[in-house]
């Protein structure tokens, strides 16, 4: 009998010594803010280049993720991209005239969309479109700018 | 020699054939061991995994420490040593945790599970227990299948954590890498993604190794010799089904 019970009791502490290294997996190393549909609202916004934005990038204002990218999808229709992002529903006081751009975290970091601040008394709310936005930077496109203007310069 | 050649590989598609009917029948069985007897599988869940955990705590410490001292001094190189924890946590959680674990279980588990069942076949425990009516498939192999089954994703994530400490007091306390970029720059990176592919792999390994020890233990010759050579090639094949097997998560994971 009181070899079962410590067989049983070594089982059940390896068992939960287990678990809790999942749940540690799980939270701890991993960005573990989630945002499901249902404390979050979804919005919008169409870009003229997404540069390499990915699903689950982080949607930022201030520097504080607020929020993250569910979708990112090419309309064939208006001929740009349309991307779907979530945003946490504490913060449901954003003026609809807030401007969305794709900004890079480092020097060679991932992408994520930076929200800035408008003026307007109205709130983003589920399903709106953000109307201001500002495309990724490419960068052949920005040496490429640089060289012309050189160019342009000298003659 | 031709000949040969195509009985040895006849043989083996039929080996091959009859782990799968064998594995069929561990798993009709199982649920009925888990309901009825669920105390013979504790008690296996105890030998697998219990008993197995020093030795999966130790090897782990010491190979999230490697981890940490190699991807400091390759990292620092291109003056990316904060990424030690990105790389730590990424070898440990895909590959490694999984990997080692399972080659650890087949030493460690699986032996002991081989050599056991094929004792008791050499002893004649397993004809006595038939005389008796009672299927040693359901009495023996089955709590013991099933127990380095539950055991070995237990033992692959405690594996994966330890190795994250390891990693940790080699790059952070000794090193001086920023902790607060160790974790950060994991949590940015890691996907949820990334640690089912790790947790399934762990899945797989252990139902892998679990089934070839109780596999060679029941079809071990029943002589000392015969329980020692499948003692060994439960190593071997375990060793060799888990690599193939993890290239082939892997491929299908990217």
């Amino acid at each position: 009998m009181q070899q079962t019970r410590s067989v049983e009791l070594g089982t059940g502490l390896f068992v939960l010594l287990g678990m809790a290294a999942l749940f540690f997996l799980t939270t701890q190393t991993t960005g573990s803010d989630n945002f499901s549909g249902n404390d979050a609202y979804t919005v919008t916004a169409r870009f003229e280049n997404v540069g390499s934005l990915k699903d689950r990038a982080p949607v930022a204002m201030s520097g504080v993720t607020i929020g993250r990218v569910t979708e990112v999808r090419f309309d064939p229709e208006a001929l740009d991209a349309e991307v779907t992002f979530v945003i946490d529903s504490r913060y449901d006081q954003i003026p609809d005239d807030s401007d969305a751009s794709i900004l890079t975290a480092g020097l060679l970091g991932s992408q994520y969309i930076g929200l800035q601040a408008g003026g307007s008394e109205f709130y983003l709310e589920e399903g709106s479109e953000i109307q201001f936005t500002q495309s990724a930077i490419v960068i052949e496109n920005l040496i490429s700018k640089y060289l012309f203007s050189n160019d342009s310069d000298a003659e | 020699m031709l000949r040969e050649t195509w009985y040895t590989l006849i043989d083996f598609v039929r080996t091959f054939g009859a782990l799968q009917l064998f594995f069929l029948r561990l798993l009709i069985n199982a649920p009925t061991i888990i309901l009825r007897r669920s105390g013979l599988v504790i008690k296996q869940v105890y030998n697998a995994g219990a008993l197995s955990l020093v030795i999966i705590m130790v090897c782990g410490l010491f190979v999230g420490g490697v981890l940490g001292l190699q991807g400091y001094s390759n990292l620092s190189k291109f003056n990316a040593e904060d990424s030690v924890g990105t790389f730590a946590a990424f070898s440990l959680l895909k590959e490694l945790g999984p990997v080692i674990t399972a080659l650890l279980f087949a030493g460690r588990a699986g032996t002991a599970l081989a050599s056991e069942i094929g004792l008791m076949k050499a002893t004649d425990q397993l004809s006595a227990m038939e005389m008796m009516a009672i299927n040693p498939l359901r009495r023996v192999l089955v709590p013991r299948f099933l127990g380095g089954v539950i055991s070995m994703p237990f033992l692959a994530a405690i594996f994966s954590v330890v190795g994250l400490f390891g990693a940790h007091i080699v790059a952070v306390n000794l090193l001086g890498v920023d902790p607060g970029a160790f974790w950060q720059q994991m949590q940015s990176t890691l996907d949820i993604s990334d640690i089912n592919e790790g947790i399934i792999k762990s899945f797989v390994f252990g139902v892998v190794a679990s089934l070839l020890a109780v596999w060679e233990g029941y079809n071990a010759v029943p002589t000392a010799e015969g329980v020692s050579r499948a003692t060994t090639r439960t190593v071997v094949i375990t060793a060799i089904a888990v690599l193939i097997i993890d290239f082939m998560i892997t491929a299908s994971f990217i």
